[in-house]
C-alpha cells in the first residue's frame, strides 16, 4: 500500500494490519496444524485410527474464540468507519472544508471548483477536466455525481474509493496530508475507456493553491468562461493528462 | 402415479432395479433423453466441464492481455477483427471476456458441477431412492441448462459482442447500449441466466422433495451424509434466491428492449436497486457455490482420514447458519456504492458473524485428520488443499468485511484474489476431489492415479502462484477489470508481477490439461472400478459401478451413520450404512443393502 | 451422544417424509420460490415508489379500480369454484368435478380477458411501460412500468394456472381422477389459490394505496 496521505489514511490501515496481525497467526496456526496433522497421521502399517465423533469442550472454544475475535475486529473498524464516514455528522464533511464538485463520465472526471468566493454555484466558479487541486490540511468536500454510469472514485493514497452514481449526489470528503501530485483512477468498471479514466489530484500548499486558483481564473479570462465542457461522446474522446477543457 | 403413492408413504412406490429384466430403454432414452439421475449427473458433468474449459480459455486470454499488454496474442490471429485484430485485444472485448469469464464460470461451471453434477449423482443414492421424485422434471432441469450455456456462448458472435459489463451487470452500464457498445449480446445474457434460473429451480424442486420424502427407512436427519445436508441447505437458497435474480435480470431486460427505466436514472430509476436485488441473490448464490464443496470435502475428508467426521451436529449446524446468515450480509458487496454508512456498518456486524460457522467447519476438519490414518489418495489430497486454500479465502474475506479496510480494497485485484480462493481453491478442488472419488461409481472405471497425482500437484502449486500475488497485486492498488494497468503511473511497477501471475495462469491452465486427458482416457481404459474401491460407507458403495437403472433392487435400510471408519473390534474400518448390525458379511451383498425387519416391502 | 445407541438401533422404522405426497410437497416448494419471485418485485415496487412518490397517482385517478374489483372478486369466486372442484372429486362426484373446473376456467379466462381489455384502454389514455411514451394524466413513467411488470407477470400466471386448469379438465373427462386419486386436483388448486392471494396483494398494493 502506498504511504497514506490523508488524516484518516493511517487510521485505516492501522485497523488493516490488526486484521493482518490476527488473521495471520489465526493462518499459521490452522496451516500448521494441517501439515503437522497430515505428516504425523499418515497411513502407516499397523496405524489405527481414533473413534471419535468430537469433543464437545473443544467445539466450544473454537466456535466462542472467533466470535470474541469478530466482534473485536467489528468494534474496531467501526470506529474508523464511522470518523470516515463522519456519520454521526450525517456524512457532512467538517465546516470549513473547501467545496468541490466532481462529475463522472466516460471516461473524464470533471472537478468544479468555487473559486475565489468559495461557494459553489456562484458565478466565479470553474471547471477543469481530469485535474483536481486540493490545498494541504484543509478538509475538503468533494459531491460526487456521475452523468452516465457507475464510476467509482479512487484515490489510492488518500485510501479514498466512492462509487459515483447517476441519478445520486454523494458526498466525499478528505484532508490532505502530503503536498505533490497523486493518481485519480476508476475502480467500476464503466466501458471500454474504462482502464483509462484517470486523472491527477495536485496538493498545495494553502498559498499556492490560492495561486493557483488566481491563475486559473486569468488564464481562462472570463469566471464563467471555463466551466463549458466539452460534450464529445465519451468513446471517442481523446484524454491526455492535464488537458484543459475547451 | 399410482394411488399407494398419494396415500401411502413415498417411500414405498419406487421402481427398484429388476436384475432379471435387462435394461432395454433404447439409446436416445437411455444416454440423451434419460430420467435417470446417474445419467443426468454424468450429463451435467460433461456440459459443466466443457464451460470450464471455455472459462478457461477467456482466463487465458485476459492473463495474456495484463501480462503481456498490448501484444499480439500467440494464436489470437484467428479471432475476428472485432475482438482482437491482428491478435492484438481490443478494450470493448477484453471487457466481454472478463464479464463472460464470470458469468461461465460461476453459472455454467461451479454451480452445475456442484449442484447439477454431485446432486444428482448423489442425492437419490445417499437417502436410498431409486432415482428423483421427478425424473422428468430432472431431465428437463438439465435439457434448459444447455441452451442457456449456449445462449450465453451464441452472444460472442453476435453484433456488437458478448455482454460487457461485468457479471454483475451494473446499470446503466447493462442497460444502455450507447454506453457499453453491447446491445444483443447485454440482452442475450439476461434471457441466458434467466432460462438457466429455470433449470436451476428445477433441480431444487427435486433435491428437496426427494431428500425430504424418500430417505429410507433408517436415513434419519442426522444420518444424512454432510453432502445431502450441504445439498439440501443449497436447494433451499437457490429455490429462494434464484427468483430474485430472475426477476432483476427480467426488470433489466424490459430496461434494455421496452423502455423502462426501473435502473436508470433518467425517469426516477434507482442504479443501487439492480444492485441491492442482484447482491439480495448475489450472497445466498456464494453460498450455493462453497457449501456442497464443504459437504464433498467433508465426505472425502473422513474417507480419507478412516475416522468419523469430528463434531458431525456443528458441521450441520454451520451449514444451516452459514445459510441464515447469507441472507442478511448482502450490503457488503455495496459497502462504496453510496449505501447509507450506517447499514455499512450493520452488514459489516452480520458478515463477520459468518466467520464464526466457517471457522467451525476449519476447525472440524482439522479435528477429523487429527489421530487419523490419513490415506493420500487423489480425492483426499485434493480435499486438504480444499481445506488449505478456503483458510485463505476465509480469512482475506475478513479484510473486505471490515468496512474501512473495503474502502481501500474494493474493486481491486485483492477481491479477484479472494474470490479466487474460495471458487477456485475451495469449490474446484472440492470439485476435483469429489469427481476423483465418485468418477468410478458412476463410469465404472478408475480415473488414473498417477495422473491424478500429477494434475493435483501441478495445479497447486501453479493456483497458488497465481492468486497469493493477486493480493499484493491489490494492496498495490490495482483495479479490477482493466484492460491495462500502464495506463497509471503507480500501477507500472507491479508490471513485473502481473506478468509471473500470467506465466503461472498460463502453466495452470496448460496442466488442467491433464485432468481432461485423465477423464477421456479412464473412461475407456481406467482400471474396472470395484464396488467399493475407497472403502467407504455410505449406501452406493454397496451396489454395482455404475449402479443399475433403478439403483436398489428393494428398498435399502440404514443402520447408522455415514461416518462409522475405524469402529473399534471391527476387523474393517469402515461400516456400511446398509449392513445390519449382527449380519456378519462385511460386504453387503451387491444391489442393495438387505431389508431389516418392519420394513415396507 | 446418542451415537452410539443408534448404531446399534435395529430394524429401522419406515421413514414418512413430512406425511405429504411428493407431488403436493413439490408444489408447496415451487411455490416458495414464486413468493420470493412476487417479492422481488414487490420489493422493488416499493422502493421505487418511496423513491419518486410524485410519479403514483391517486389511486383510481389512472386505474380503474370499479373495474379491477369486480375482476378481483371473479377471481375469488374462481378460488371458490376450484375447492368446490376439489371437494367433489374427494367424494368421488365426477360430474361435480367437471362442472367445478370447468367454472373455474371460465373465471379465469374473463379475468384474464378483461385485464387484457383494461390494459388496451389503460394503453389508449397513454399509460404505458416505455418511459419516453408515457403520456397518462397522472403519474409518472414508473407507475406505467411497475404496474405492467407486476400485474403482467401474474397476469401470465393466470394464463397458465387457465392452461393447465384446462388440461385438468381434460384429464377429467377422460375419468382420471377418482376418490382415491385426485393429486392432480388437489395440486392445480394449490396453484389457484396462490395466484389468487398474490392478486388480493397486487390489487391491494397498486390499485388501492
Ligand atoms: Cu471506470
Ligand atoms: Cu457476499
Amino acid at each position: 500500500m502506498p504511504e497514506p496521505a490523508s488524516t484518516f489514511g493511517a487510521g485505516i490501515d492501522s485497523i488493516y494490519y490488526i486484521i493482518l496481525w490476527i488473521t495471520g497467526a489465526i493462518f499459521v496456526l490452522v496451516e500448521t496444524a494441517l501439515i503437522v496433522f497430515i505428516i504425523r497421521y499418515r497411513h502407516r502399517e499397523g496405524r489405527v485410527a481414533a473413534y471419535s465423533h468430537g469433543n464437545k469442550k473443544a467445539e466450544i472454544v473454537w466456535t466462542v474464540i472467533p466470535f470474541i475475535l469478530v466482534l473485536f475486529i467489528v468494534y474496531a473498524s467501526n470506529d474508523i468507519w464511522l470518523e470516515v464516514k463522519r456519520a454521526d455528522q450525517g456524512g457532512a464533511a467538517p465546516a470549513d472544508a473547501l467545496p468541490l464538485r466532481v462529475v463522472a463520465k466516460q471516461f473524464e472526471w470533471n472537478v468544479t471548483y468555487p473559486g475565489p468566493d468559495g461557494e459553489l454555484d456562484t458565478a466565479d466558479d470553474f471547471v477543469k477536466r481530469n485535474q483536481l487541486h486540493v490545498p494541504i490540511g484543509r478538509a475538503v468536500r468533494i459531491d460526487l455525481g456521475s452523468e452516465d454510469v457507475i464510476h467509482s472514485f479512487f484515490l489510492p493514497d488518500f485510501r479514498v474509493k466512492q462509487d459515483a452514481v447517476p441519478g445520486m449526489t454523494i458526498p466525499v470528503w478528505f484532508e490532505a496530508t502530503r503536498t505533490g501530485e497523486f493518481p485519480l483512477a476508476c475502480a467500476e468498471l464503466c466501458g471500454l475507456g474504462h482502464y483509462r479514466m484517470r486523472a491527477s489530484l495536485t496538493v498545495h500548499e494553502a498559498a499556492d493553491f490560492d495561486l493557483w486558483q488566481s491563475q486559473e481564473i486569468a488564464a481562462s479570462g472570463s469566471p464563467t468562461g471555463a466551466s463549458e465542457i466539452d460534450t464529445e461522446r465519451a468513446n471517442e474522446a481523446e484524454i491526455s493528462e492535464g488537458e484543459e477543457s475547451a | 402415479m399410482s394411488t399407494t403413492q398419494l396415500l401411502a408413504p413415498n417411500v414405498t412406490a419406487q421402481h427398484w432395479a429388476d436384475p432379471s429384466h435387462p435394461d432395454d430403454r433404447p439409446f436416445i432414452r437411455r444416454y440423451i433423453f434419460s430420467t435417470d439421475h446417474k445419467t443426468i449427473g454424468n450429463q451435467f458433468m460433461f456440459m459443466s466441464l466443457f464451460f470450464l474449459l471455455v472459462g478457461g480459455a477467456l482466463a487465458m486470454m485476459i492473463r495474456w492481455q495484463l501480462g503481456w499488454p498490448g501484444q499480439p496474442m500467440p494464436g489470437g490471429g484467428v479471432l475476428p477483427e472485432t475482438m482482437a485484430p491482428g491478435g492484438i485485444l481490443l478494450p470493448e472485448f477484453y471487457n466481454s471476456l472478463v464479464t463472460m469469464h464470470g458469468t461461465f464460470m460461476i453459472f455454467f461451471a461451479i454451480m452445475p458441477l456442484l449442484v447439477g453434477m454431485f446432486g444428482n449423482w448423489l442425492i437419490p443414492l445417499h437417502v436410498g431412492a431409486s432415482d428423483m421424485a421427478f425424473p422428468r422434471l430432472n431431465m428437463m432441469s438439465f435439457w434448459s441448462a444447455v441452451p442457456a450455456g449456449f445462449i450465453m456462448l451464441a452472444s460472442f458472435v453476435v453484433e456488437g459482442g458478448a455482454a460487457g459489463a461485468g457479471w454483475t451487470a451494473y446499470p446503466p452500464l447493462s442497460a444502455v447500449p450507447e454506453y457499453s457498445g453491447v446491445s444483443t449480446g447485454q440482452q442475450l445474457w439476461c434471457v441466458s441466466l434467466i432460462i438457466l434460473g429455470f433449470s436451476s429451480l428445477m433441480g431444487a424442486v427435486n433435491y428437496i422433495t426427494t431428500i425430504v420424502n424418500m430417505r429410507a427407512p433408517g436415513m434419519t436427519w442426522m444420518r444424512m451424509p454432510l453432502p445431502i445436508w450441504s445439498l439440501f441447505i443449497t436447494a433451499i437458497l437457490i429455490l429462494l434466491a434464484i427468483p430474485i435474480l430472475a426477476g432483476a435480470a427480467i426488470m433489466l431486460l424490459f430496461d434494455q428492449t421496452i423502455g423502462t427505466t426501473f435502473f436508470l436514472p433518467e425517469a426516477g430509476g434507482q442504479p443501487l436497486l439492480w444492485q441491492h436485488l442482484f447482491w439480495y441473490f448475489g450472497h445466498p448464490e456464494v453460498y450455493i457455490l462453497i457449501l456442497p464443496a464443504m459437504g464433498v470435502a467433508s465426505e472425502v475428508i473422513a474417507n480419507g482420514s478412516r475416522k468419523p467426521i469430528f463434531g458431525y451436529p456443528a458441521m450441520v449446524g454451520a451449514i444451516v447458519a452459514i445459510a441464515f446468515l447469507g441472507w442478511i450480509v448482502w450490503g457488503h458487496h455495496m459497502f462504496q456504492s453510496g449505501m447509507n454508512p450506517l447499514l455499512g456498518s450493520s452488514f459489516m456486524l452480520s458478515t463477520m458473524i459468518i466467520a464464526v460457522p466457517s471457522a467451525i467447519k476449519v476447525f472440524n476438519w482439522l479435528g477429523t485428520i487429527w489421530r487419523g490414518d490419513i490415506h493420500f489418495h487423489t480425492p483426499m489430497l485434493n480435499a486438504l488443499a480444499f481445506v488449505g486454500m478456503f483458510v485463505i479465502g476465509g480469512l482475506s474475506g475478513v479484510f473486505m468485511a471490515s468496512t474501512p479496510v473495503d474502502i481501500y480494497i474494493h474493486d481491486t485485484y485483492f477481491i479477484v484474489a479472494h474470490l479466487h480462493y474460495v471458487l477456485f481453491g475451495g469449490s474446484l478442488f472440492a470439485i476435483f476431489a469429489g469427481i476423483y472419488f465418485w468418477f468410478p461409481k458412476f463410469f465404472g472405471r478408475m480415473l488414473s492415479p498417477t495422473l491424478g497425482k500429477i494434475h493435483f500437484a501441478l495445479t497447486f502449486v501453479f493456483y497458488n502462484l497465481v492468486f497469493f500475488p493477486m493480493h499484493n497485486l491489490g494492496l498495490g492498488g490495482m483495479m479490477r477489470r482493466i484492460y491495462d494497468p500502464n495506463q497509471y503511473g503507480f500501477l507500472e511497477p507491479l508490471q513485473p508481477m502481473n506478468t509471473f501471475v500470467s506465466v503461472f495462469a498460463l502453466a495452470l491452465g496448460v496442466s488442467q490439461l491433464v485432468f481432461f486427458f485423465n477423464i477421456l482416457w479412464s473412461l475407456w481404459r481406467g482400471e474396472k472400478a470395484p464396488e467399493n474401491p475407497w472403502r467407504s460407507n455410505s449406501l452406493e458403495w454397496s451396489l454395482a459401478s455404475p449402479p443399475p437403472h433403478g439403483n436398489f433392487e428393494a428398498m435399502p435400510a440404514v443402520y447408522r451413520g455415514p461416518y462409522e471408519y475405524s469402529y473399534p473390534g471391527r476387523g474393517e474400518d469402515f461400516w456400511l450404512q446398509g449392513e445390519p448390525p449382527d449380519g456378519g458379511a462385511v460386504h453387503a451383498p451387491t444391489g442393495g443393502a438387505p431389508v431389516g425387519e418392519g420394513v415396507p416391502q | 451422544m446418542s451415537e452410539a445407541a443408534a448404531i446399534h438401533a435395529h430394524a429401522p422404522r419406515p421413514m414418512e417424509g413430512i406425511r405429504v405426497y411428493n407431488v403436493k410437497l413439490g408444489m408447496w416448494v415451487f411455490l416458495l420460490s414464486e413468493v420470493m419471485f412476487f417479492s422481488g418485485l414487490i420489493g422493488a415496487y416499493i422502493i421505487l415508489r418511496f423513491a419518486n412518490p410524485e410519479q403514483w397517482a391517486a389511486p383510481g385517478e389512472v386505474l380503474n379500480v370499479t373495474l379491477t374489483a369486480f375482476n378481483t372478486f371473479m377471481l375469488i369466486c374462481s378460488s371458490v369454484t376450484m375447492v368446490k372442484a376439489f371437494a367433489a372429486i374427494e367424494h368421488g362426484d365426477q360430474a361435480g368435478l367437471k362442472r367445478w373446473l370447468l367454472a373455474t376456467i371460465v373465471l379465469g379466462a374473463a379475468f384474464v380477458g378483461i385485464q387484457v381489455f383494461e390494459y388496451i384502454k389503460l394503453a389508449e389514455h397513454g399509460f404505458v411501460p416505455m418511459a419516453s411514451q408515457y403520456a397518462a394524466d397522472g403519474g409518472g413513467p414508473l407507475y406505467g412500468s411497475t404496474f405492467y411488470t407486476m400485474t403482467g407477470f401474474h397476469g401470465a400466471h393466470v394464463t397458465i394456472g387457465v392452461l393447465c386448469l384446462i388440461f385438468t379438465l381434460v384429464k377429467a373427462l377422460r375419468g382420471h381422477y377418482t376418490e382415491e386419486y385426485y393429486s392432480g386436483v388437489e395440486i392445480m388448486g394449490l396453484y389457484w389459490h396462490f395466484v389468487d392471494l398474490v392478486w388480493i396483494i397486487l390489487f391491494t398494493i397498486v390499485y388501492l394505496i
